[in-house]
């Protein structure tokens, strides 16, 4: 999927590996886990943990809490308050959080 | 957290956007040990976001007064303030002890004062549809912008009013990036009732600057006035906008991305969790903390600066910082440059000027405000309007009551997001006040955190002999 947003040209920031559900993404350093989903056109939807509706970010600025995400094994974490590290594991939420994550 | 240097502090400031940095800058320069605790990964809050990460290096792209924020910024390296990011403050009590997680451990902190400088968020902004994916606030917008140099790039509508509505559509338009109409909201005849309150706004520099910008939009993007219902549509998906305008006129878009911005509103969470009362305000429609002239909330010791003690704006923000900064200082009985507070007052009185005008123009509709039927209310929870009105029928009597029948604010963003329109929403209902409806009991933590991290928290013999037998 084309995704809705796309980098300026002038943003010449090096680029670093993620990981999003075991798939390789290349990511800008400094930019957040949940900038770098929106801007690798995958489908980074979440399911929501009531309905299982599809959801994305929606505030980016860590209150309304739509960017949950798991991040190396830990569950529920705000995707637009984390930067992308080298090597980082992101798995997408699907419904509610498991027990342990 | 082994990052921190000690357990107790002069002065506790918690948040690094313009007022927090003026604060800390200003305590930790007149010689009080300071600590400036922030979530993000950088100084700079909303309004100077990424400041000494942005991408957008040319600096006619963010303009002048993003880049002002630098100045603040070396004045708070330059104080000796200790300043950590990442740091996520869950919990202050009345005796000012601050709960801080940071690389997934916590500590508690000790502070003789505390400066609140949590800012603003986005107004919420229900419509029907908002919860799809490709609906954002304006905000975020800017926050890609600002912090990744990402810009729409697909069919974008946006929709609302506000300053940041024409900034943003400015910044988007001048980086390349997309946007195919955007949809004011603004009703008919505001402007005519703002108009009395407009000469302090004509002598400050916002004045000029705005009319440009308006100007810039206006002439590069199809814009329709006196929108009175917003629809986005799609499934799984926003593919389509909907529209209609006071004079009855229909249209609609498709489009990928839709932004939303109906004003800020003080982040009222951590401030109310302490104690300190709020009173509904009536012109801006939200809540603000009850504060002396120096930021002093109800609870002692406790001050609260920025866009959370009320909007006003970078200016006041930077002003009310140092404000609350110099006033703790004199109570601490510190020997603070005499002139410090009352510079910093007069700094506050002139940041003030034109705010009215504003306010009272860009006053959001009561529909986009208080929604109907099936338009979700509470996005983390699902609940609806119609819910809501169901529930108040058979008897609840405020929001708190609400949590029972239907779990509104008892998902992960702990009501921030539809606290406001919960308030609103009830008040009309029940044919009453903001006021008397009054709001979520807000409760420390107030942002998530890992049991494990309570769990390692260091204890004192006597909270463990209360507990253990």
């Amino acid at each position: 999927m084309t995704p809705m947003f796309s980098h300026i040209p002038a943003d010449q920031r090096p680029t670093l590996e993620i990981f999003v559900d075991g798939q390789s993404v290349q990511a800008r350093r400094g930019d957040t886990v949940a900038a770098a989903l929106l801007a690798s056109g995958l489908d980074v939807r979440r399911d929501s943990a009531v309905s299982g509706v599809p959801r994305l970010p929606y505030c980016m600025m860590g209150v309304c809490f739509e960017c949950l995400v798991t991040i190396n094994g830990v569950g529920n974490r705000q995707g637009c308050l984390i930067p992308v590290e080298p090597g980082m594991q992101v798995e997408i939420q699907r419904g509610k959080r498991e027990l342990g994550k | 957290m082994s990052v921190l240097h000690s357990d107790s502090y002069d002065l506790v400031v918690v948040g690094a956007g313009p007022a927090g940095i003026a604060a800390a800058a200003a305590a930790a320069a007149a010689g009080a040990s300071t600590l400036l605790l922030d979530e993000n990964a950088g100084p700079g809050g909303q309004v100077w976001r990424g400041l000494t990460t942005t991408p957008l290096t040319n600096r006619e792209m963010l303009g002048k007064d993003y880049w002002d924020g630098e100045a603040e910024l070396g004045k708070l390296r330059a104080s000796g303030a200790e300043v950590i990011h990442r740091a996520t403050v869950w919990s202050i009590d009345p005796s000012l002890q601050v709960g801080v997680s940071h690389g997934g451990s916590s500590r508690i902190v000790q502070a003789r004062k505390i400066v609140v400088a949590t800012g603003a968020m986005e107004r919420p902004f229900p419509i029907p549809g908002w919860t799809l994916p490709g609906v954002m606030t304006a905000g975020a917008a800017q926050t890609m912008l600002k912090s990744s140099g990402l810009v729409p790039s697909e069919p974008t509508v946006i929709a609302g009013q506000g300053p940041l509505f024409w900034l943003l559509a400015g910044q988007i338009l001048r980086m390349g990036g997309r946007i195919d109409v955007m949809l004011d909201t603004t009703p008919k005849g505001q402007l005519a009732a703002a108009l009395p309150k407009a000469f302090g706004f004509l002598t400050t520099p916002y004045f000029r600057k705005g009319l440009k910008m308006l100007a810039e939009v206006r002439s590069k993007v199809r814009i329709v006035k006196h929108v009175t219902r917003i629809e986005a549509h799609g499934e799984g998906q926003l593919d389509r906008v909907t529209w209609e305008t006071a004079g009855g006129k229909r249209g609609e878009m498709a489009s990928r991305l839709l932004l939303l911005h109906q004003g800020v509103v003080p982040n009222v969470n951590l401030a109310m969790s302490v104690g300190a009362a709020h009173d509904w305000d009536k012109q801006q429609l939200c809540w603000r903390p009850r504060l002396d002239e120096d930021g002093q909330s109800t609870v002692p010791g406790l001050y609260i600066a920025g866009d959370g003690a009320g909007i006003g704006g970078v200016g006041v923000a930077l002003a009310r910082g140092r404000v609350a900064a110099h006033a703790a200082l004199t109570a601490m009985g510190r020997k603070a440059p005499a002139s410090g507070l009352s510079a910093a007052r007069a700094e506050l009185a002139k940041a003030n000027r034109g705010r009215e005008f504003l306010d009272l123009l860009y006053k959001p509709a009561e529909q986009f405000r208080i929604p109907e039927g099936d338009t979700i209310v509470c996005r983390c929870e699902e609940v609806r309007a119609r819910d809501i009105l169901s529930a108040v029928e058979i008897g609840a009597s405020g929001p708190n009551q609400l949590k029972a029948y239907l779990r509104t604010g008892m998902g992960p963003c702990q009501g921030r997001l539809c606290g406001l329109t919960v308030t609103e929403l009830m008040a009309k209902a029940r044919g009453t006040t903001p006021e008397q409806i009054g709001y979520y009991r807000l409760r420390a933590p107030v942002k998530p955190l890992m049991l494990s991290e309570l769990a390692d928290l260091p204890q004192e013999p006597a909270a463990v002999k209360a507990v253990v037998r």
